[in-house]
């Protein structure tokens, strides 16, 4: 059997993990067509008289200072949220991918450069950087937020990756490619990254949901993506003021922002140990 | 050992002089003008922003302006506020502290709660109690801090009306109360704060906790313990805790740049005076002399974190190797 499909058992026998994939599943399918069903989330039907109502059968989940609907905005607010989230995740760790492998195969020099100007990034008080870079960029757009939060995100991945590379480049199969005269460039793409894939599937999927809780913490500072496009965090900073008076607008994005969380977190816990190959079978 | 600790200071102050050259080249090369956020730059005529920028130097080129700045910096002199007309050591100085006060308190917390937490899971590991604690762990550490922060306040300052609900202290009596009941003024204040930002760290330290002492109860040396017949309890808390321990230590360095994040957030919502909240206001009112001092303080308390974490592993545990 392959060392995949027995991944693959491992993970579907584990409860929690299944649960969390397909609580994700459902996530990104009320993200795709959820929007499509609700309402306007910026529609403002009544704003004198329809303010702060309480959960009701027109509106579900009640609806905020300025009479939007709540549920239409947490609904649309998931696309956002799951958007920044994964597409942040992916693209860093396809950047720590390839700064990892660089230093790995690379020289010492080139290796120690590399991982020195890591040490260094890794150092730096990155929230202090991304306010700074969003309060100066008010109209940042989704795919900026995205790729800057990827940009200051990638360097724990990239030490993972460099790990994983210099105790397989002591491997067996990669002395024997190397003894058969296989360039380096394609013992790193062939024989080195399939072996990567492993780590680099479970730093993405715990990523995800680091992600989501940093980009949720700028919006709710009012920064990235900013009002009235609802995401979760600006949705929790409207409801703040009337926490007391009317709950439901800050509660329902918060648990919308955990069980995200705690899905990515789930399927990402079940892939490591699924992955794993000290774990037992 | 010397050779060790001197070169990871050599490590700290390279990375403190990166985030002080990167943060002044960001905040000196966004768009924008200093001191005004850009709803109010339309009522400020040219000419007076023209003599502000020519009162702080701002009008000279960039260069110019980090050669100066740095020369300052040398001398210990963190320039002026644009926006507090106060020299921004003054305003480091009032802050620092109680955001190291909030700081140590939710650390205390974290540390304290999270490693209690992990080896009671580790313990009874596959239990119902393991399995409880694993579920409330993993909701914890996937809580935004801001909305765990809101909750509290709910339940505990306006529900229950337990503790108060925001600031330092309570400024209807503070000065009156005599020293202890001052200190004790301002432990009520502290209490939902500090465990707002310490408990989402707590659960992250009882998750690593646990998975790292199931690793070491399953290593030869704890089976031999086990085979010369000690009792369970000790060799959970002598044998394989001990080894746990310097992850342990790694991970309380580390979480310096946690705390720091959280500490913006949490100390908006509680109305904290601290380091956040300065950052915070200065980031929005084009402050640059703020911003990049609050930024260096938090690159020192980053790398100092650091450094302590590497040294307290390398006394805890004699397999680091010191060399490279």
């Amino acid at each position: 059997m392959s060392p995949w499909r027995v991944a693959g058992r491992r993970f579907v026998r584990n409860r929690a993990a299944v649960a969390g994939a397909a609580l994700v599943a459902l996530l990104v399918l009320v993200a795709a067509v959820g929007p499509l069903c609700t309402g306007d989330p910026l529609a403002q039907p009544d704003p004198v008289r329809l303010q702060d109502r309480p959960p009701s059968g027109a509106h579900w989940l009640g609806t905020d200072p300025y009479s939007r609907d709540v549920l239409s905005r947490t609904v649309s607010a998931a696309r956002v949220s799951l958007g920044i989230g994964v597409g942040a995740a992916l693209l860093a760790v396809t950047l720590g991918t390839a700064v990892g492998l660089a230093a790995g195969v690379a020289g010492r020099r080139t290796d120690q450069l590399l991982m020195r100007g890591v040490d260094v990034a890794m150092a730096l008080p990155r929230i202090f950087f991304l306010l700074a870079v969003f309060a100066v960029w008010e109209q940042a757009p989704p795919v900026a937020v995205a790729l800057l939060i990827a940009l200051t995100g990638w360097f724990q991945t990239s030490r993972i990756v460099r790990a994983e590379v210099l105790s397989l480049r002591e491997a067996d199969f990669v002395a024997a490619a190397r003894a058969l005269g296989v360039p380096e460039g394609r013992i790193a793409r062939r024989h080195l990254l399939p072996h990567l894939a492993g780590p680099i599937i479970v730093s993405a999927s715990l990523d995800v949901g680091n992600i989501i809780l940093l980009e949720a913490g700028l919006s709710y500072l009012g920064l990235g993506i900013r009002p009235p496009t609802p995401t979760w965090g600006n949705m929790i900073m409207d409801g703040k003021d009337v926490l007391f008076s009317a709950p439901w607008v800050a509660l329902a994005p918060g648990l919308a922002l955990i069980l995200t969380v705690v899905a990515f977190n789930l399927a990402g816990d079940g892939l490591r140990d699924a992955l794993d190959p000290k774990a037992r079978a | 050992m010397l050779g060790y600790v001197a070169r990871r200071l050599g490590f700290a102050v390279v990375s403190i002089a990166a985030v002080v050259v990167l943060t002044f080249l960001l905040v000196h090369l966004a768009p924008g003008e200093p001191m005004l956020g850009s709803a109010d730059r339309r009522m400020v005529s040219p000419e007076v922003l023209a003599r502000q920028r020519a009162l702080f130097g701002l009008d000279r080129p960039l260069p110019v302006q980090f050669v100066r700045y740095a020369a300052n910096l040398a001398r210990g002199e963190l320039g002026e506020s644009f926006v507090l007309h106060r020299p921004v050591a003054a305003v480091i100085r009032e802050a620092l502290p109680n955001t190291l006060l909030l700081g140590a308190a939710a650390l205390l917390l974290a540390v304290g709660l999270g490693l209690a937490v992990g080896v009671l899971q580790a313990a009874r590991r596959h239990s119902l109690t393991d399995t409880l604690l694993g579920g409330a762990t993993l909701a914890l550490y996937s809580m935004p801090v801001f909305w765990l922060g809101l909750l509290l306040l709910l339940v505990f300052g306006e529900g229950l009306h337990w503790l108060p609900i925001g600031g330092m202290t309570d400024p209807a009596v503070h000065d009156l109360l005599p020293p202890l009941g001052r200190a004790l003024d301002v432990a009520r204040h502290l209490v939902l704060p500090a465990a707002t930002l310490g408990l989402v760290q707590a659960a992250a330290f009882a998750r690593f906790q646990r998975s790292a002492l199931l690793e070491s109860l399953g290593a030869e040396f704890v089976r031999a313990a086990r085979a010369r017949g000690l009792p369970e309890r000790r060799v959970l808390l002598r044998h394989a805790l001990r080894t746990a321990l310097a992850p342990t230590l790694t991970l309380t360095g580390l979480s310096v740049p946690y705390f720091l994040a959280g500490s913006v957030l949490v100390e908006s919502i509680f109305g904290w005076p601290g380091l956040g909240r300065v950052a915070y206001d200065a980031i929005f009112a084009r402050d640059y002399n703020v911003i990049v001092a609050t930024a260096l303080i938090a690159g020192v308390l980053v790398a100092l974190g650091n450094l302590l974490a590497d040294v307290a592993v390398a006394l805890a545990d004699p397999r680091v190797r010191l060399d490279r």
